[in-house]
């Protein structure tokens, strides 16, 4: 009994450089435009990804295709070591479920209250839960975000901030082990952003996630980020962490680079 | 010489040009045809893939009584309006026709068996495809543009058993119900306009209504009524299931949900028609 619990939980922790997700020469494209090409990257268990790029270079593409929400025309990408575009429905079920999805959006089911919002997922993902277990998670993840007065509110009620955190409770109330975030500050005053930005590293820390932050705002990438993929017609075009990229003398990189500085200022 | 030559050149470009124009009309009305191909297609797999839905385990009964509520509860005034001046408007049309006749005693059968037969599950689902069609093409669409189907798919709680299932089987279930309801009305309806010019008792009336009605008029309707239903669901869940990006594809999948459904309904209703027609009485 004992023996056959070390071994579960020797499979369960995972080291700090072991990868959670490898892409390779992942390919996408919408007709004639070609959004990804030969794109390769790796994250490894317990880091942060940023992930930057202009608009439409594939970013959110990108994150679509590591959930399956679209399908690459060639390449391969393993997500906790399930090749992602070769699973059936039931095996895509059973990843998706480990993977949380932040959306731009938040995309709050407007039909339901904050407390229906996070007990939808939980309900239907950890079938024969109890309901004094849901409205514990639901209660513990409000804290964790800060929002428990929110509870019984409708999402029209919400502002922008308050609305990306609720999506970010409902989405850790299942517990997964990598997060998505697509472009998680966008649209937020600068004080609502460093609250979100900290919120994810919060995030990190109490669930021991593996993170992949879709943005363009690079407050929210000093704050979050342990290393930095730049996106260039639809490959990597630079790859390291923040300092490299700031003493980069790349024009593009530097042009990206100024061109946050004086939006910030 | 050289005139000639010139008129042939003129004559050769005007030839190419009207070719090209030709052949640029074939090809855009090709590529529109195999629009609507795909569109057919897409929809046939839409069906099928709610069809597996239905029959999995997990079923999301409290999300389909909702569903049933918000049908019935959205549609019932607009139901029982439509219902009470078809019977209305049928009987004030046809009683001087029938007094020419000397046929007015059959008013309250002939009332009953049109409202049954057909007037009652085409004028009704006709309004139900424009009500609850398009109700159904907007939230999806909307939902679907506001990125809650997708966020409802990579949480793996399968939004077809949620959103579309439930919606198929309301309407599956709801419309029937609409369509009785408005038969009902539709005979006091007549009823109502007897009493306009005379005085005739409702009870006298009902039973005068019903006792040409037999089973061969109702059972047909009723059976078909199930069919009006799926369609009504099938093509507004479709529509707001595959809207597009931006706002101006919800209008657009709500405004297709209620012309598609209408159409269909017509074609069904002439099968049914034929059917029916087929069945020794």
């Amino acid at each position: 009994m004992t023996s056959q619990g070390t071994i579960s939980k020797k499979q369960d922790t995972k080291t700090a450089n072991e990868e959670v997700v490898t892409i390779r020469d992942l390919k996408i494209s919408f007709g004639e435009q070609q959004v990804l090409n030969d794109f390769n990257m790796e994250l490894h268990n317990g880091e942060n990804l940023a992930i930057l790029g202009k608009s439409g270079s594939g970013k959110s593409v990108l994150i679509k295709c590591m959930v399956r929400l679209l399908k690459a025309d060639a390449g391969m990408i393993h997500i906790l070591g399930k090749d992602v575009n070769a699973l059936k429905s039931r095996e895509l079920d059973e990843l998706r479920q480990k993977i949380g999805f932040l959306f731009q959006s938040g995309a709050l089911y407007d039909s339901m209250t904050v407390r229906q919002n996070i007990e939808f997922p939980l309900r239907r993902v950890k079938k024969g839960i109890k309901d004094k277990d849901i409205n514990d998670k639901v209660m513990e993840v409000l804290e964790n975000v800060g929002l428990t007065e929110a509870i019984d509110k409708m999402p029209s009620e919400l502002s922008g901030g308050m609305r990306k955190r609720i999506s970010l409770a409902r989405t850790i109330a299942v517990d997964p082990s990598i997060m998505l975030y697509d472009e998680p500050t966008t649209g937020l005053d600068p004080v609502t952003s460093k609250e979100i930005s900290l919120l994810i590293n919060d995030i990190q820390e109490k669930y021991k996630t593996s993170s992949i932050i879709i943005t363009h705002d690079m407050e929210c990438v000093r704050y979050t980020a342990n290393r930095i993929i730049m996106l260039k017609d639809g490959a990597v075009f630079m790859n390291g962490p923040l300092e490299q990229f700031e003493q980069s003398d790349d024009p593009v990189i530097k042009s990206f680079f100024d061109s946050a500085r004086q939006t910030i200022k | 010489m050289k005139a000639t030559a010139n008129h042939i050149s003129k004559v050769k470009h005007y030839a190419a040009q009207r070719s090209i124009r030709v052949t640029e009309k074939t090809l855009e009305s090709v590529g529109r045809l195999k629009t609507a191909m795909t569109d057919i297609a897409n929809f046939f797999l839409f069906v099928s893939a709610t069809f597996k839905a239905m029959f999995s385990r997990d079923f999301e009964f409290r999300e389909f009584m909702r569903q049933c509520y918000v049908i019935g509860n959205r549609t019932l005034p607009l139901i029982s309006v439509t219902g009470i001046i078809m019977g209305l408007v049928l009987t004030i049309q046809s009683r001087p026709v029938l007094i020419k006749f000397g046929a007015v005693s059959m008013l309250p059968s002939m009332v009953a068996i049109s409202l049954i037969r057909e007037m009652g599950p085409m004028v009704t689902s006709l309004i139900c495809a424009g009500k609850i069609g398009s109700g159904i093409g907007a939230e999806l669409g909307s939902m679907k543009v506001t990125e809650q189907i997708d966020a409802m798919e990579v949480s793996s709680t399968h939004p077809m058993r949620f959103l579309v299932v439930t919606r198929v089987l309301a309407c599956i279930f709801m419309i029937p119900l609409l369509i009785l309801y408005a038969d009902a009305l539709g005979i006091f309806g007549s009823w109502v306009g007897v009493n306009i010019k005379g005085d005739v008792n409702i009870v006298l009336f009902f039973s005068q209504a019903f006792s040409s009605v037999e089973f061969i008029d109702f059972i047909p309707a009723f059976i078909k009524s199930f069919f009006f239903g799926a369609v009504i669901g099938f093509v507004g869940s479709y529509k707001g299931y595959n809207a597009g990006k931006g706002t101006e594809s919800v209008g657009r999948a709500a405004n297709s949900s209620v012309v598609i459904a209408s159409l269909i309904l017509i074609i069904v209703d002439m099968v049914a028609v034929q059917i029916t027609d087929m069945i020794p009485s």
